[in-house]
């Protein structure tokens, strides 16, 4: 176990696979809450094969494994569409990696969201409506503020997850920081040290993400304000 | 009524009777609020059973009764909050059953105090004040802070203007719930049960904003069971029972004189 050995050897390539982790989680959460508003929107509207839709996608993705999920993408798909529409269709493991984790991403934060509207009670919108406001400047003024303040601790919780499931997309190539890790392990045998190292970075990483999480909350936390 | 008088209506669009209006009747102008054979029905449950009332300009109504007698059913009924089943319902010469009706502009012009408040949380006193002018663009921001100002004045709690809902007592925070429906400049106020959530030290305060508010003659529905309140200050009350009105007339020929069993026998619970 030579740790100094394993920081000078793996250092540049943990922090090549780390900013790859890094791109791979941003690009996800961000498609990931853009399709978990969508969803959430759907699985609210009046008609029913939308919402139908919106709760088949919530339902396949929570139901299965993220790694089979990942197959599927990368492995499944591809044969699909070389078959049917594009025979010399490809897809990077970036590509897939990304279509995997935003989708994962958007089923669960769509729930988050869900569960978050609905916890504004019901007593906020009828307010709001005897003004005499419209039911999108309801939602979008009283609903939504409320909403958000009441989902962010779980959507960070997403994030955290999801910044952590990047390490499953290694099984498809992709070069994160557990890839390029078990690649350096493969010829210096340095198990130990170099995953303690892929651990501290994870770490690192989330803390950050914690420390920003933590600001916006309490910034958006009026009621900590208590004089009075 | 001096509370209409503060802020003129030349900022809103002129209200005049525009006859093609979906949903407009001929009516009589001293009738705020007529409703006819209204029924409710939640699935199964049949809430409402055929209501007719008729409220004038100016008055005053309680409508007291036992739980489930459908009263507060009633009283979402008039801005609608809840849908009628069937039946028609009159406001200001608007009838609101219509579907073609624009039921925010009618909003509008009625203000709702609910049993619990309800007062938006994310927002300080003031800004809940301001809210609904200024989002529906009759005031500008100026002038809705001037207004809430002077509301929350009215209601004697300028001092708490920056302070958020939760750090108000109950009945602090119903009388800014009125001051709130009050800033949109309102015609009908309706109130449901406001006093039932508080506090009985807190009760008098509410009853007060709102008997001075009755004194300035706004047209008011009061879904009460403070029966001090509904004898001294409404012009009528209504006693239902089971989705009808059984009996209604002055304070003093209800509670003095109430001819149905029903009543007879609700007063002397309550009483």
């Amino acid at each position: 176990m030579d740790f100094e050995r394993v920081l000078q050897e793996a250092t540049p390539l943990l922090l090549e696979g780390i900013k790859m982790t890094v791109l791979i989680s941003v690009i996800s959460i961000v498609l990931g809450i853009l399709i978990g508003i969508f969803a959430c929107l759907l699985g609210r509207s009046k008609i029913g094969i939308l919402r139908f839709i919106s709760n088949a996608y919530v339902w396949v993705i929570r139901g299965t494994p993220m790694i089979v999920q990942a197959f599927i993408v990368y492995f499944g798909m591809p044969q699909l569409v070389q078959m049917l529409i594009n025979p010399s269709f490809r897809i990077t493991a970036f590509s897939a990696g990304i279509i995997t984790l935003s989708l994962n991403a958007g089923a669960y934060l769509s729930e988050i969201f869900r569960s978050g509207i609905s916890a504004v009670s019901r007593g906020q919108i009828e307010a709001a409506r005897s003004l005499g406001l419209s039911q999108g400047k309801t939602m979008l003024k009283v609903v939504l503020p409320q909403a958000v303040k009441i989902a962010i601790p779980s959507m960070v919780n997403q994030f955290i997850i999801t910044v952590k499931d990047t390490s499953i997309l290694s099984v498809i190539g992709l070069a994160d920081i557990v890839n390029k890790a078990k690649v350096y392990v493969g010829s210096s045998y340095q198990f130990f040290a170099t995953y303690i190292l892929v651990a501290i970075y994870y770490l690192i990483v989330i803390s950050i993400l914690m420390v920003i999480s933590r600001r916006i909350e309490s910034k958006l936390n009026y009621e900590k304000e208590r004089k009075a | 009524m001096e509370i209409n008088m503060t802020l003129n209506r030349s900022n809103t669009p002129e209200q005049a009777p525009v006859s093609p209006v979906p949903g407009s009747v001929s009516y009589n102008k001293s009738e705020k609020v007529k409703v006819s054979a209204l029924h409710k029905k939640f699935r199964e449950l049949h809430v409402l059973k055929g209501v007719d009332i008729t409220i004038g300009e100016g008055e005053v109504v309680c409508v007291i009764g036992p739980s489930g007698s459908g009263k507060s059913t009633l009283l979402r009924c008039l801005n609608k909050l809840e849908e009628a089943t069937e039946g028609e319902i009159v406001i200001d010469g608007c009838r609101i059953t219509d579907k073609k009706v624009d039921i925010n502009k009618i909003r509008a012009n009625i203000g709702m105090v609910f049993q619990s408040f309800n007062l938006f949380s994310h927002m300080t006193v003031k800004k809940n004040v301001m809210f609904a002018p200024t989002e529906l663009k009759i005031l500008t921001k100026p002038q809705a802070e001037a207004r809430a100002m002077e509301l929350l004045t009215r209601v004697g709690l300028a001092d708490k203007a920056d302070n958020y809902p939760h750090q108000l007592s109950g009945g602090q925070q119903q009388r800014v719930a009125i001051a709130r429906a009050l800033a949109m400049n309102p015609d009908i106020m309706l109130f449901d049960e406001p006093t039932s959530a508080l506090d009985p030290e807190m009760v008098g305060e509410v009853l007060d904003v709102m008997k001075k508010l009755a004194a300035d003659g706004m047209t008011m529905v009061v879904v009460t069971h403070e029966m001090g309140f509904a004898r001294e200050v409404s012009d009528r009350v209504i006693f239902m029972d089971d989705g009808v009105i059984v009996e209604e007339g002055t304070p003093e020929e209800l509670f003095g004189n109430p001819k149905s069993d029903r009543l007879q026998s609700f007063l002397a619970k309550v009483l």
